[in-house]
């Protein structure tokens, strides 16, 4: 089975994004980038799938491609991959962020050529904070998706997945191909060892313009501002709980 | 031009989620019409025609829309969407599941998790963990748009809309296996009034319901937690609150032991009041919080629990 997954570059989870002073958007010069979390779950995810780790049968995946499309630094996000185990990488390059739908139909295109019987991608880009590419891959493919998962477990043609939904846990199985759409709960990603980086290295990454792909990529909605939310200011510490109560009862709050 | 929201419901009743999602429609347009989906979803359609503003209900029945499986929705809704100019669900993860399918269909952007409406075309969404908020402005003739719920108030009772049946329709390559919901009497979480949360510091799924379940019980509260308690077992996913889990906006919310990492922050800083407790004098969650209280929550529960009365 071959295994296709879409990586982010996104801000690093740790780093507080701030606003520009003119509005237009997030301050990102000089700030930590790293490989979205969600879709380091999806690389270690495929990664065990080829493995044959926890309850995957070993070789349940025979390739793993990664694929981001973004400016010219991705490839550092694609050289990420491959060191946790990925076999080879593809960057379609863009210098300007393009919306999920843009994203969508390239992946799309990307699918059409590599042929994949699963794409196991990230729920959510933690910048955009969007969940919607995964959703949107499947439905311009006309595959089944199974989002938000928990466990996946690929048997008898199928994706069985338990997805974390409101109220609880839902699983569905899904005819291959199919889109997967993982969330934190699903493993916790390893980090690459010195030798697999070095080993990365090696590995073939293909470049693509965005062109090279000849789907629409218009922008369909415009970013009027870019504000900061209301501050919260930091209250009161109180000395104990009476206090405490006390103080939420004469607020009104209890 | 008309707006079609697609409901929130447990089957027997809309949710609130709807009613404010409805408020949310109300800013695009007057021709509001509220889509019911489900398996024996009756009772839930006669709900719906009960908010005020609703001008009709449709009510959509399969086993696949029973499970709201997004391939299902998608087929049932597609038929309908040439009447509408704007399609709004509310942010939940079946809205999340199925809406940007829907957009994608359609050939439109999707727009995630509005919180505001600035005119029909144009609203705002927070990104980044809520640490910015964008306005943006679609030039798609028709809209596919997520609403987060705890940002609009609810549309208030007293409609009385007709209900009129469509066909609905199956998934063809997904099956529903099974599920595991979690069961409670206590509030929604979305819903709560009051909402107590426990972190990883309660160590043990055991301590965490000894701990949380009396001062839940106490306060009429829904019980949250962060992620690393839900990672370690201590409480179902289905609690978690934040970037990734719920977002949620009670009139008071009291964090035990947890430290306030950007991503919970992300689904607790809109809450009217907020208590921290945490015996880390320089947590984060201090920062948001209008009443700290730095202590061990080993005494510092059963303290509140006696000063509750
Ligand atoms: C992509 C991504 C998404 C995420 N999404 C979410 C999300 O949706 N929700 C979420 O919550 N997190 C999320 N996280 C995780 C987040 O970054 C933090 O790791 C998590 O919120 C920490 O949980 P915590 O505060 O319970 O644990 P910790 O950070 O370990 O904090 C425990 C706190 O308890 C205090 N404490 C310890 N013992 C006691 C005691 N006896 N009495 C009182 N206080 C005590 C400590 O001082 C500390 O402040 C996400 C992370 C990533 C990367
Ligand atoms: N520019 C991109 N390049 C590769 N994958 C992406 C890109 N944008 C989004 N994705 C994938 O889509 C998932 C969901 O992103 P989003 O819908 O933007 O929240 C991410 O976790 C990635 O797996």
């Amino acid at each position: 089975m071959k295994v296709l997954v879409p990586v982010k570059r996104v801000i690093d989870y740790n780093v507080k994004a701030r606003v520009k002073a003119d509005q237009s958007g997030v301050d990102l010069a000089n700030v930590k980038m790293s490989m979205n979390p969600f879709d380091e779950i999806a690389v270690e995810e495929a990664v065990r799938l080829k493995e044959g780790k926890e309850h995957h049968a070993a070789g349940t995946a025979d390739e793993i491609v990664v694929v981001s499309i973004g400016v010219t630094q991705a490839q550092e996000t694609i050289r990420t991959a491959l060191a946790m185990g990925a076999d080879r990488g593809i960057l379609v390059q863009s210098d300007t962020d393009l919306e999920p739908l843009a994203v969508a139909k390239l992946l799309k295109a990307v699918v059409d050529e590599e042929k994949p019987d699963l794409v196991l991608m990230g729920k959510q880009s933690i910048d955009g904070d969007n969940n919607a590419v995964g959703q949107m891959l499947a439905a311009l493919l006309d595959w089944p998706q199974a989002t938000f998962a928990g466990k996946l477990v690929i048997d008898g043609g199928k994706a069985t997945v338990t997805r974390e939904v409101d109220g609880g846990l839902q699983t569905v199985a899904a005819e291959l191909p199919a889109v997967v759409t993982v969330d934190l709960r699903l493993n916790t990603p390893r980090y690459a060892s010195l030798p697999n980086i070095m080993k990365a290295k090696k590995k073939e990454i293909a470049v693509k313009a965005v062109a090279d792909y000849g789907v629409d990529v218009a922008d369909r909605l415009k970013v009027v501002k870019v504000t900061e939310p209301p501050k919260r200011s930091a209250g009161v510490k109180v000395a104990d709980a009476a206090e405490l109560v006390s103080k939420l009862k004469s607020a009104g709050a209890l | 031009m008309a707006v079609l929201v697609i409901a929130d419901h447990d089957g027997s009743t809309v949710r609130d989620t709807t009613n404010k999602t409805v408020t949310a429609a109300l800013g695009l347009s007057s021709d509001v019409d509220v889509l019911v989906l489900g398996q024996g979803a009756q009772a839930a359609a006669d709900s719906a025609a009960k908010i005020a503003g609703v001008r009709k209900v449709l009510l959509a029945e399969s086993a696949g829309l029973g499970k709201m499986l997004a391939e299902a929705v998608e087929a049932t809704v597609l038929p309908l969407a040439d009447g509408y100019d704007a399609i709004l669900t509310p942010a939940t993860t079946d809205g999340k599941n199925f809406a940007p399918r829907l957009a994608a269909k359609l050939d439109v952007a999707p727009i995630s998790d509005i919180v505001e409406v600035v005119s029909a075309d144009t609203f705002v969404r927070p990104i980044y963990a809520g640490n910015a908020l964008e306005t943006i402005q679609s030039s798609d003739a028709r809209k596919v748009i997520t609403v987060r719920p705890t940002a609009f108030a609810a549309a208030a009772e007293g409609g009385s809309a007709p209900v009129e049946s469509v066909a609905g329709a199956e998934a063809s390559k997904t099956a529903f296996v099974s599920e595991e919901m979690v069961k409670s009497d206590r509030p929604e979480l979305g819903a709560a009034k009051i909402i107590v949360s426990g972190g990883r510091a309660l160590g043990s799924a055991d301590e965490f319901h000894a701990v949380m379940e009396p001062l839940a019980d106490k306060l009429g509260a829904a019980i949250g937690a962060s992620r690393a308690a839900v990672d370690a077992g201590y409480a179902p996913n289905d609690y978690q609150v934040g970037q990734t889990g719920k977002v949620v906006a009670p009139q008071l919310y009291i964090a035990v032991g947890i430290s306030g990492a950007i991503q919970h922050l992300a689904g607790m800083k809109d809450s009217k009041t907020i208590v921290a407790i945490n015996k880390d004098p320089d947590a984060p969650i201090f920062q948001v919080a209008d009443y700290g209280l730095v202590a061990d929550y080993k005494t510092a529960v059963p303290e509140l629990m006696a000063a509750l009365g």
